[in-house]
């Protein structure tokens, strides 16, 4: 690790100065907590000579590659996949365990669910008629598009019409890994605040349907629905617009309404 | 917190370039970042450094080359850079607009290498 001069720990800068006076013989440790060896840069015997190579390589290939096979397998299964994202807490569980409540006697449902840890989501979303996988990502903040093709291996889905995908709660990194869903559904939830999408807009730019979930609590929260549509419109103005609760089940034709359309 | 998977991939994207020129050592690698790419520069770096560890990029420089915003306007056909971060007005029409035509990239962008 090279440090620069203010990059020292600071345990460095709290020992105490000796100062050399004329005639001093003194040993000044400049050690850094982390000394490593690093090999040389270059090869001395080719002169010294570094070349510069421009190669435009772009770093998520890899993952939308896979999101594009994903993408074929689902549609040659004639499944449509639903990819929903939020931050922690917006109501992206309850919501689901309520759309599975409506639509799983007469639809094909199954799901993914994704999380750091725990398998608690995924029981609470157990249905008698649906597959559910919780994929515990560990250390990864979002979910991709190789997970997606494992857990999808681990579902037992015959004839599926619909697979949900429960994304890691988190508003930055889902935005930017693609899975191969069919459509992407950005969770508001009215405790969010109404300022919400513009201070993350990539994830609600990046989604074809925006939910404002509890509904019922709005008012309690002194949210403002006018204000949060409009930052709404501005963030993603192509991005349909719902108003829902999981819990009273407000808005929930609409949203179903929305779900058979995609068969 | 994703940037650690980003700079493996650019690791081991720059080691396949540094086998394929035929060089031992990559000393320095330029990546290329979009004002809208939800990369943080600082926990890039950190990532970058933890993923050069114990290869032949061990304490490579990195450089990053940020891209800013370009917007598109539909009704107007034009691009254009946005004020904002989150909505992108159109100076034209005062429409606001979702596309973004640059400033997403996460990419690879040069190496410099030994030999």
């Amino acid at each position: 690790m090279h440090l620069l001069h203010n990059e020292f720990p600071q345990s460095f800068h709290h020992k105490p100065k000796a100062r050399a006076k004329p005639g001093d013989v003194i040993t000044v440790d400049v050690r850094t907590e982390d000394p490593a060896d690093i090999p040389p840069p270059g090869d001395f015997r080719l002169g010294g000579e570094t070349r510069f190579v421009r190669v435009d390589i772009p770093l998520l290939a890899e993952n939308n590659r896979l999101a594009e096979e994903n993408r074929k397998h689902f549609k040659e299964h004639k499944l449509k996949v639903i990819n929903l994202v939020s931050g922690p807490g917006a109501g992206k569980t309850t919501l689901l365990a309520r759309t599975l409540q409506e639509l799983a006697d007469t639809v094909s449902c199954g799901v993914l669910v994704g999380d750091l840890e725990t398998d608690s989501d995924a029981r609470r979303l157990r249905h008698d008629k649906v597959p559910v996988a919780q994929l515990t990502t560990g250390s990864a903040c979002h979910l991709d598009a190789h997970m997606i093709a494992h857990g999808f291996d681990a579902l037992q889905m015959e004839e599926g019409q619909l697979l949900f995908i429960e994304n890691v709660g988190n508003l930055v990194c889902p935005a930017e890994f693609d899975l191969g869903e069919t459509v992407r559904v950005a969770l508001f939830a009215c405790t969010d605040g109404e300022d919400k999408p513009l201070k993350y807009p990539p994830i609600y730019r990046s989604a074809h349907m925006v939910l404002l979930t509890k509904c019922d609590i709005a008012e309690a929260c002194g949210f403002d629905r006018a204000q949060a549509l409009e930052n709404l419109a501005k963030v993603c103005p192509d991005a349909e617009v719902m108003e829902v609760s999981s819990r009273t089940g407000d808005g929930f034709d609409r949203w179903i309404g929305f779900l058979r359309d995609l068969l | 917190m994703h940037e650690t998977g980003i700079a493996e991939a650019g690791i081991r994207a720059a080691l396949t370039e540094m086998e394929r020129h035929g060089a031992s050592r990559i000393l320095s690698v330029t990546l290329r970042i979009g004002a809208l790419a939800a990369v943080d520069p600082e926990a890039m770096r950190f990532a970058f450094e933890v993923a050069c560890g114990g290869t032949p990029a061990e304490g490579a420089g990195l450089e990053i080359e940020n891209v800013p915003a370009e917007a598109w306007c539909r009704y107007c056909g034009i691009a254009f850079t946005p004020e904002s971060v989150s909505f992108f007005k159109c100076p034209q029409c005062g429409e606001y607009s979702g596309e973004l035509r640059r400033g997403r990239e996460i990419e690879l962008a040069r190496l410099e290498m030994d030999s």
